[in-house]
């Protein structure tokens, strides 16, 4: 870097940057310091970026970053914190404090504002918006859900299952005419009919994100490999054990635990979830639908 | 669900891929772990569910929620450590 480039980058940073990263309907304000940070939400988020330096108080939820050195953990006791520490999310008073190794963060509910301490890595601020808006969704029974999921003919599916059933897979079976909503996070809200499974930023091995739409929710499938393409009735107690499973649920908060399970059984009486066994061919995309 | 702390990719772990790692305990190679926990309860042969165990840790240490050691881990650092042999 020479002088006058570490200047500009310099006199960039001075500034805050806000960033509004909107997923399913929800969107927070991520404000830096840095001009480098403030673009790689943009890479990262490309296409749920929906506005650029607004003002602090013009979103219901917002988040100060505050970036430390790569080196440095937020836990000033050292350690590896690539194994040692788990994520933690608790809340006393109202108060959302989030830990894990290589990021820390505060979120208070009632007025929206928060703080993230991180390094400059997309990673951790990945891990707290997922949380953020696993909480945001818990307390009105709707949820994130590692599953993939796509809009074809008007109305989205879900495709969930243990690592190595086919979610990317499927994915990539997509036709044409279908619009991938994710690979790996799936985004499911209630509407007045029932409920939308909205597209996120969020990428498992197909490494790009989600288009930024959504639609209403016609099935949900429990993917399974096998030697045919066949479509099976589930017990709803099995659909909803496995529906459980794959929520992405964070907190230890048994007020919300009880709305997720709440939420998750509603969903189950309200949405066909069915198992999908299917081979490696385009030709499974013609059951759906 | 386990979450790597490194990439935040989650993976959603079937039964067997679970007891494996319950019993990653940093000190008990993963053949043991196979014969002891998967074998019996899940009525596999043992070269077979040692192979699809083998990928499995394989696969969590890339993302580092797993560590591959040839030799135990003091306690205090082997959550989900399994040996290799």
């Amino acid at each position: 870097m020479n002088a006058l480039t570490a200047i500009l980058e310099a006199t960039a940073s001075s500034r805050l940057e806000t960033r509004v990263v909107e997923i399913g309907g929800v969107a927070i304000a991520l404000r830096t310091g840095s001009a480098k940070f403030a673009r790689m939400v943009e890479e990262r988020y490309a296409g749920f970026v929906t506005s650029c330096n607004v003002p602090d108080d013009s979103n219901e939820i917002g988040f100060e970053i505050e970036l430390l050195d790569s080196a440095q953990s937020y836990d000033e006791d050292g350690g590896d914190p690539e194994l040692d520490d788990d994520l933690e999310v608790t809340c006393e008073r109202g108060l959302w404090r989030m830990c894990r190794g290589d990021f820390s963060a505060e979120w208070d509910a009632l007025s929206g504002r928060g703080r993230i301490r991180q390094a400059m890595n997309p990673y951790s601020l990945d891990s707290v918006l997922r949380i953020v808006h696993s909480l945001v969704l818990a307390r009105r029974g709707e949820f994130l859900v590692h599953a993939a999921s796509a809009i074809r003919n008007g109305r989205a599916f879900l495709f969930a299952g243990v690592s190595g059933a086919g979610k990317t897979t499927i994915s990539r079976l997509a036709p044409a005419d279908a619009t991938l909503l994710t690979d790996e996070i799936s985004y499911v809200r209630k509407s007045a009919t029932g409920y939308d499974a909205h597209g996120t930023p969020f990428a498992g091995e197909l490494a790009r994100p989600g288009a930024h739409c959504s639609a209403p929710l016609g099935a949900l499938y429990l993917l399974r490999q096998g030697a045919e393409n066949r479509i099976d009735e589930i017990d709803p107690a099995m659909a909803t054990q496995a529906l459980l499973r794959n929520i992405l649920f964070f907190a230890r908060d048994a007020k919300l635990v009880q709305s997720v399970f709440e939420g998750a059984c509603e969903f189950v009486q309200r949405v066909p979830v069915r198992q999908l066994t299917f081979r490696k061919d385009a030709a499974v995309w013609e059951l759906l639908g | 669900m386990v979450m790597s702390v490194v990439d935040s990719t989650f993976f959603t772990l079937n039964e067997v891929a679970s007891a494996i790692w319950r019993a990653a305990d940093g000190v008990t190679p993963l053949h043991e772990i196979v014969a002891r926990d998967v074998c019996p309860e899940f009525e596999v042969p043992v070269e077979e569910a040692l192979t699809d165990a083998r990928e499995f840790v394989r696969e969590l240490s890339t993302h580092g929620i797993l560590r591959i050691s040839d030799q135990p881990i003091l306690p205090s650092a082997a959550a989900g450590v399994p040996g290799t042999s």
